[in-house]
């Protein structure tokens, strides 16, 4: 059941005196912090810098496609856009922008800790993800690398004469500090919780992010490994994928998919997390199943080591093995839908609030069951022949990468805003740029399902002109999206300064990260706090809100 | 502004227990402080065993693929400087426990003793492991740099019943010398590393730390140690003995 | 905080570790030794079995796993299974990929 909470009134709320924003100043005071939360804000710039970069990639791409021939650019250079396009994305934006950004500045709020476990790791590891965007960005600079990001052998280590070595080298780098804050992170939810934080009273969120950093810890390394292979590969030619010395390019595809697969779940389980957070604040209710979604995570987690071979099923791999694989993807869909299903059942009966970040939930909710739901046609053996390296996986993974993962970070960063900066986005504008976001993307993406049906191959930077109705369809949506991300980048800046102040709680959620002031106190808690209420208690909220009135009024 | 009250309230909670030197703004306890970075480090080893295990994968099936070439290859191995090796570092881990056990019972003299042993016979398996190398690189035995199939279609005269390898076999015991250089590579890498750490321990122990009950670091380096060295167990074998007699 | 953090720490006893040290060198010996027979396949398992029971015992006396928490213990397992994971399902293609095909 819904609860119905008045908060006393945040409009007269006024900033906080101190807070981790101004407890220090200068340039020195931020590149050397050990505060979560600014390692947090360091992440955000860092990552949406290359959100940028990857961004006008695919602009680039987009435009190119516009008309068959592919006027705008040469092959070779379109080969370059889209493995830039692919590496930055995924490695240097949506890997580290959830975890990184949102977990690093909310989990110690969450669980009630001062800090993570490990600040100085903390600060490390932003230090090698800076240094490896800085290989990325040398790669990029002096000529680019045309791999596409899965680095295929033995293209990569014969074949092209691109900067494939810095770039491999930069996602090694930033591998080291995905890992680092996966340790990081295991450890704090371990050992860090309040006292009366129960496991099963954690929000939902730490969940998730226990989750991805469980998927961090142990796949991240075994890419490190494979990307060291590759770099010997090129520079002394060691052997071991090259099949003329006997090594098995498919060996390669497997090590890879070990890690990227699992990398992809990277990619959406802090955005369950989010989502878990929003639906139940704005539905005012507690998440449908608590506990059926935290093991969701987990199982996710699980089973997502189990399923990688649905990347290889033409190359060439065993039957019988493809069979297992094709079986075992089947079933990780069980527990994505899982969490589809208890989210709409903690809206039944809600007393349901439209706010921008319940809008981008939506969102991500419908756009991440189609592209699960087209996941799960990908991995029938028979259709996967027809649909692989065609624009329908294509838009499989954009459904859920982009459609699902940006949606919820994008719910997730206008739900913490006003924690964040302490001042309100402007709504209006808010719920406009989430319906543009949504408009633009099936635009953009729903097109490419019917494209790579038809049989349009990805990765061409020319194609048959009987397409072509369906990509302009899709540069045009292309450049609605790009609206849709532009328009928050600018209210958001502008509300850093001229935002309504927030106060301290003004979704009313009953999170432990909301009963302090916005933007927190350096340690977060002036003292520990204990928690005697379990995970989205709105009554307990209510109740609290009430006697708290009387005794102050 | 109930929340707002809440948060801030003038900060008492601080003072009230006496803070150790060494104890971290955000943990409670000392030792909530040191279970902690005891399971960090367990964790990152984690990774560390994913990151062989990519490798011990290729090996396996390499393995499988080139019997006989990974015969031939892992023949040319030095058994007595394999096992030279295996029980420097089975020392060397015997005197990293023991170092620990000294900066537990706070015995600074023991602490450094046990301590330079440790580094003195680090050094000895990668001197012995250099020299192994040198002498691979005089047989032309290190594929990419310099590589001869030579010593593979010929007999060998230490195994004069080996047959020779047809030279498309013989070709492949480039797998083998290439997993053999990156398994034995990487691990000395890891130990160059343990052994740089090591020489800042000296160093620090020397001034008197570690023996005044705060010694995790000590300690979380121990594990790190035991592990190269239990990487090293599992390479002995796989490397040198298994195929002795094929 | 809301686990048992609060372990006892155990100091073990140099005679533990004195004890694993010689046990540990004479199993060294034992797989060099085993190696010199001709056991066929099992001289594969035989020395990987040693080296099993070798770093079991690294990881339990000198590592202290033996005295430490439940959550280290699952852990180290964890790490383990993960490794067998990889192995074991890149085995399903391998071992298989010359049985009949369709
Ligand atoms: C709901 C369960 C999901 C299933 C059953 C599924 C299944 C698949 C399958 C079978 C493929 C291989 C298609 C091919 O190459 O022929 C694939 C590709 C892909 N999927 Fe999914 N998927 C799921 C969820 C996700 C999620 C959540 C993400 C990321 C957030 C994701 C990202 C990707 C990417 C990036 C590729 C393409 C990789 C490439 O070749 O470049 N998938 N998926
Ligand atoms: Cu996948």
């Amino acid at each position: 059941m819904s609860t119905i909470i008045s908060l006393p009134d945040q409009s007269t709320a006024t900033l906080p005196k101190r807070s981790y924003l101004n407890s220090e100043y200068g340039l020195k005071s931020w590149l050397l912090t050990l505060d979560h939360k600014r390692i947090g804000i360091l992440y955000l710039i860092v990552t949406l810098f290359f959100f940028c970069i990857g961004g006008t990639m695919a602009a680039l791409i987009r435009l190119n496609l516009l008309t068959p021939g592919g006027e705008l650019v040469a092959a070779d250079t379109y080969n370059k856009l889209f493995s830039i396009h692919g590496i930055i994305m995924v490695f240097f934006f949506l890997v580290p922008i959830a975890p990184a950004v949102l977990g690093n500045f909310l989990i110690p709020l969450m669980i009630g800790a001062k800090d993570v476990a490990f600040p100085r790791l903390n600060l490390l590891s932003w230090y090698l993800f800076v240094t490896g965007g800085c290989f990325e960005l040398y790669a990029i600079i002096w000529g680019g690398m045309d791999t596409g990001w899965t680095f295929t052998t033995p293209l990569s280590t014969h074949y092209v004469n691109t900067h494939v070595v810095s770039a491999a080298l930069g996602i090694f780098v930033a591998g080291f500090s995905s890992i680092l804050t996966g340790v990081n992170f295991i450890v704090t939810i371990h050992r860090l919780r309040a006292p009366g934080m129960t496991w099963f009273r954690m929000p939902l969120f730490i969940w998730s992010y226990y989750a991805t950093s469980i998927l961090f810890v142990l796949a991240t390394p075994v890419i490190a490994i494979t990307l060291v292979l590759i770099v010997l590969e090129r520079v002394i030619g060691i052997g071991v994928f090259d099949p003329a010395k006997g090594g098995d390019p498919l060996l390669f595809q497997h090590l890879f998919w070990f890690y990227s697969h699992p990398a992809v779940y990277v990619m959406i389980l802090p955005g369950m997390g989010v989502i878990s957070e929003v639906v139940a604040c704005f539905s005012r209710k507690r998440v449908f199943g608590y506990t059926a979604v935290a093991f969701s995570s987990v199982a996710i987690a699980v089973f997502s080591f189990f399923v990688w071979a649905h990347h290889m099923f033409i190359m060439g791999i065993s039957n019988y093995s493809a069979l297992v694989f094709s079986l075992m993807t089947m079933l990780v869909a069980v527990p994505s839908a899982i969490k589809i299903f208890n989210w709409s059942s903690t809206m039944y009966k809600g007393s349901i609030t439209f706010d921008t970040p319940m809008l981008y939930s939506f969102s991500f909710i419908g756009l991440f069951t189609i592209g699960g739901m087209t996941g799960v046609m990908l991995a029938s053996l028979g259709m996967d022949i027809h649909l692989t390296e065609t624009y329908f996986v294509v838009a499989h993974f954009h459904y859920v990468m982009v459609g699902g993962m940006v949606s919820a970070v994008m719910a997730g960063l206008h739900f913490w805003w006003p924690k964040i900066t302490g001042r309100m986005y402007p709504e209006p504008l808010g719920r406009l740029a989430a319906a543009i976001l949504f408009i633009g993307f099936n635009l953009t993406f729903f097109p490419q399902f019917i494209v790579g049906y038809l049989g349009m191959p990805r990765r061409y930077h020319s194609y048959p002109p009987e397409f072509q109705v369906l990509n302009v369809l899709s540069t045009a949506g292309a450049s609605v999206l790009a609206i849709g991300y532009l328009l928050p980048a600018v209210y958001l800046l502008w509300s850093m300064k001229y935002g309504k102040i927030a106060g301290a709680n003004p979704w009313q959620a009953p999170g432990l990260e909301w009963q302090v002031q916005s933007p927190p106190l350096t340690e977060n808690f002036p003292e520990p706090p204990v928690v005697d209420f379990e995970a989205y208690d709105f009554e307990w909220l209510a109740n609290h809100t009430k006697s708290e009135v009387q005794t102050v009024g | 502004m109930d929340s707002q009250a809440i948060a801030t309230l003038p900060e008492h909670g601080h003072a009230e227990h006496e803070h150790s030197p060494h104890l971290h703004h955000h943990f409670a306890t000392e030792d909530q402080q040191r279970e902690a970075s005891n399971f960090g480090m367990w964790l990152f080893l984690l990774t560390e065993i994913m990151f062989f295990g990519g490798m011990f994968t290729a090996y396996l099936i390499y393995r499988n693929w080139y019997y006989p070439a990974f015969v031939a290859g892992s023949h040319w191995m030095k058994i007595w400087a394999g096992t030279l090796n295996t029980t420097v570092l089975i020392c060397s881990s015997f005197t990293m426990a023991m170092a620990v056990y000294s900066a537990e019972t706070r015995k600074r003299k023991a602490l450094l003793r046990y301590l330079s042993l440790t580094l003195f016979l680090g050094f000895v398996f990668l001197g012995i492991k250099a020299y192994e190398w040198h002498n691979e690189w005089v047989e032309h035995h290190v594929p990419g740099l310099n590589f001869s199939i030579n010593d593979f279609t010929h007999v060998d005269p230490r195994y004069p019943l080996d047959k020779p390898l047809a030279p498309d076999m013989a070709e492949k015991t480039q797998s083998y010398f290439s997993l053999y250089f990156l398994l034995t590579g990487v691990h000395a890498l890891h130990m160059l590393v343990g052994v740089s750490i090591l020489l800042f321990l000296i160093f620090n122990a020397w001034k008197g730390a570690y023996t005044t009950g705060h010694m995790t670091f000590i300690e979380n380096f121990g594990l790190y140690w035991h592990f190269v060295d239990i990487i090293w167990i599992f390479l002995f074998p796989l490397l040198y003995l298994i195929s002795r007699h094929q | 905080m809301s686990e048992p953090t609060h372990h006892a720490h155990t100091v073990v006893h140099p005679k533990v570790y004195a004890a694993v040290f010689g046990a540990l060198l004479l199993f060294t010996a034992l797989t060099v030794f085993a190696s010199s027979l001709e056991l066929g396949v099992f001289n594969a398992v035989v020395a990987l079995a040693i080296a099993v029971i070798k770093a079991t015992l690294v990881v339990l006396f000198f590592m202290h796993i033996r005295y430490s928490s439940k959550l280290l213990k699952l852990t180290i397992c964890s790490g383990v299974f993960m490794f067998l994971v990889l192995i074991t399902m890149t085995l399903t293609d391998y071992i298989s990929r010359a049985w009949g095909l369709w």
